[in-house]
């Protein structure tokens, strides 16, 4: 038995532009976690390019791209990723304390107000356990936020949610989208991926489908259309 | 700076979060800092006592005691030979000229009696520079006379401990008449407390009598046990040994190939040896004491790897959010010196405690140096840099993807 080559991504070219909003789909295998890495600058391709902003990631260092990933990448994952026994504030500091050039003032000024965008001003000194998975997932953004990103790299964010979270969640992407941020989420669900712009799916490392959606759902509206659950104990 | 800054206050918050490992952690070095710094003062507490208790001996003392018996090349211990006797005294007073005071001593156990109280000394016998070269103080009465001493009179003078058993504090035992082997002595003086010597003997449980009242009421002997000198100065004191020396082989005849029947030790050289002792125990208790300061610097290593282990999406998280690799380096390595250095810091006020106490309960003596402190602080934050090392490089070589699947 030889070695076989294996392709994770084979001959795909995108181009994404500033302040798209990308849904990425396929089957595990597909491709789109490399995919996401290599645009989340976590990976480096074996061959190809990769620009960001006009830059060359592949040239960079281990460094440089650290550095990028602290300046202008905010990561959002399926299982939140904060830190536990660690206050939301903390949490939200974190890619701040990375940075030099941000004194610990204005590090407290820029987590607090991070977390004010997402609605936990109330939750600034909570624990992760003291927390629901929704405000979790939230204290996630903010800590994206919190450096004024260029791009977010969401993979599968609404994964662990229920679907009224999901939706809440969509809505601060849409609300963050419109404000110039750039969003990529990788998702499995249609319904989620209906809240973008536009949806790339992903096949046996190749691009299957990329395309603009004619019709893109509006979070806030189907917020207030939800049916409101009547709960039953017993 | 800043980035130095937010390292250690990161590093901080993650030993925070595990307050209780941290600390477990850090009792291996706090354990190990501590029993150094006992175990060096408890050395060198007890070099200085051997010191001082030899200074207080009088530290010009020369004491000549008699060789071994060489029976066809078989050789006893050292005194059992009766090679010196009182005319080697009587020759070193007269000839040798660096010595300022010399006493023949004999000297034998014996059971004393007064009235109904009785108790088992030693009796020495001795002439009257022997108090000059003991040091010894008489507080109540006088010492005896040369006349006493041509005399062999039945006078005496006790020391505390006898004085106590005999006579009890109140009693004034000037005067009264003690039997010694039966034999009725009269008390004329009573020694000064002198306390333990550094061996642990009672330097007051003594009865001191004429030379030759003991040489010839109680040994009927012409030898003596040794001969006690001391020299004019502390500084002349070779030079002394050296002209005892010559003295005593030319009067006992010996030939230029023949070994010394006699030996002469001044008080220093007794000081030296168990001076050289006390620093050959100082060193094996210190470095007992470094091998645990080692486990705990194992310890540290232990825990830091399982940490690294058990925060490896930690890690990953960091490294997403922009962690440069000689960052999460930096953070473990800040992690493990300061548990080392709170170790040492902690260690050192354990072992002044510990010190202290052996000194307070234990009476022993201990002696706290700068260079202990200095030392184990050193050798803890080092162990802290050696052993941090390897999990802290562990932790920068991650990959950021692998790290962050990690369950």
């Amino acid at each position: 038995m030889g070695d076989v080559e294996l392709r994770a991504l084979d001959g795909v070219t995108i181009d994404i532009s500033k302040g798209d909003f990308v849904a990425v789909m396929g089957a595990s295998g597909s491709g789109k976690s490399t995919f996401m890495n290599i645009i989340g600058c976590l990976d480096k391709p074996t061959s190809g390019e990769y620009f960001i902003e006009n830059e060359n990631a592949l040239h960079l260092t281990e460094n440089a791209l650290a550095e990028l990933r602290n300046k202008k990448i905010g990561f959002i994952f399926q299982s939140f990723n904060i830190l536990t026994r660690t206050t939301a504030i903390e949490n939200v500091e974190l890619p701040l304390l990375y940075d030099h050039r941000v004194s610990s003032k204005e590090r407290r000024q820029r987590a607090f107000e991070a977390l004010k965008s997402v609605g936990l001003e109330h939750k600034v000194n909570s624990l992760p356990n003291q927390l629901s998975g929704g405000q979790q997932q939230r204290v996630a953004i903010a800590r994206a936020l919190v450096n004024n990103p260029l791009i977010i790299m969401a993979d599968e964010p609404t994964g662990n949610l229920d679907s009224k979270t999901s939706i809440e969640i969509m809505q601060l992407f849409q609300e963050l989208n419109k404000k110039g941020i750039t969003i990529v989420m990788v998702t499995h669900e249609t319904d989620i991926a209906g809240f973008a712009l536009s949806t790339i799916v992903f096949k046996d490392g190749k691009i299957i489908l990329n395309e603009k959606l004619d019709h893109q759902k509006d979070a806030e509206a189907e917020l207030r259309n939800y049916p409101t659950t009547t709960k039953t104990i017993g | 700076m800043m980035r130095m800054l937010n390292l250690i206050k990161i590093a901080y918050r993650s030993l925070n979060r595990n307050k209780f490992r941290s600390f477990l952690t850090m009792l291996g070095i706090i354990i190990g800092v501590a029993s150094v710094i006992a175990m060096l003062a408890i050395g060198q507490g007890s070099k200085k006592n051997i010191q001082d208790s030899v200074e207080s001996l009088g530290s010009n003392t020369i004491i000549l005691i008699p060789g071994a018996i060489s029976q066809g090349g078989v050789h006893l211990e050292a005194g059992s030979s009766n090679s010196l006797k009182r005319q080697d005294a009587d020759a070193i007073m007269a000839r040798c000229q660096l010595v300022q005071y010399v006493s023949p001593v004999v000297y034998k156990g014996a059971q004393v009696v007064a009235g109904s109280q009785n108790w088992r000394t030693v009796v020495y016998g001795v002439l009257n520079d022997y108090f000059n070269i003991r040091n010894l103080a008489i507080i109540d009465g006088i010492s005896f006379s040369t006349m006493d001493e041509r005399a062999a009179a039945k006078v005496c003078v006790i020391g505390q401990t006898v004085r106590t058993k005999l006579f009890g504090v109140y009693e004034n035992p000037l005067g009264q008449v003690i039997r010694i082997n039966t034999i009725p002595f009269k008390i004329i003086g009573v020694l000064d407390k002198k306390g333990q010597n550094s061996f642990g003997q009672d330097q007051d449980d003594v009865i001191i009598a004429p030379f030759s009242t003991v040489q010839k009421r109680m040994l009927s002997t012409t030898n003596v046990n040794n001969i006690m000198a001391s020299a004019i100065s502390q500084e002349l004191i070779v030079d002394a040994t050296d002209e005892i020396t010559r003295l005593i082989r030319e009067r006992h005849k010996l030939a230029p190939f023949e070994e010394d029947d006699f030996i002469v030790r001044s008080q220093q050289d007794i000081a030296n040896i168990f001076g050289a002792v006390s620093k050959v125990l100082t060193i094996l208790l210190a470095s007992i004491a470094s091998i645990s300061l080692l486990v705990g610097g194992i310890g540290i290593m232990n825990i830091m790897l399982v940490s690294v282990t058990e925060r490896t999406r930690e890690i990953g998280i960091r490294l997403a959010v922009g962690a440069k690799s000689r960052d999460i380096l930096f953070q473990f390595m800040i992690e493990s010196v300061f548990m080392s250095f709170m170790g040492g810091l902690l260690g050192i006020s354990v072992g002044i405690l510990v010190s202290v106490l052996v000194a307070k309960v234990g009476g022993w003596p201990v002696d706290v140096t700068l260079f202990s402190v200095v030392l184990s602080f050193g050798f803890s934050s080092f162990v802290g840099l050696f052993f941090g090392w390897y999990p802290a490089r562990k932790a920068s070589k991650l990959n950021p993807i692998e790290a962050l699947r990690y369950e």
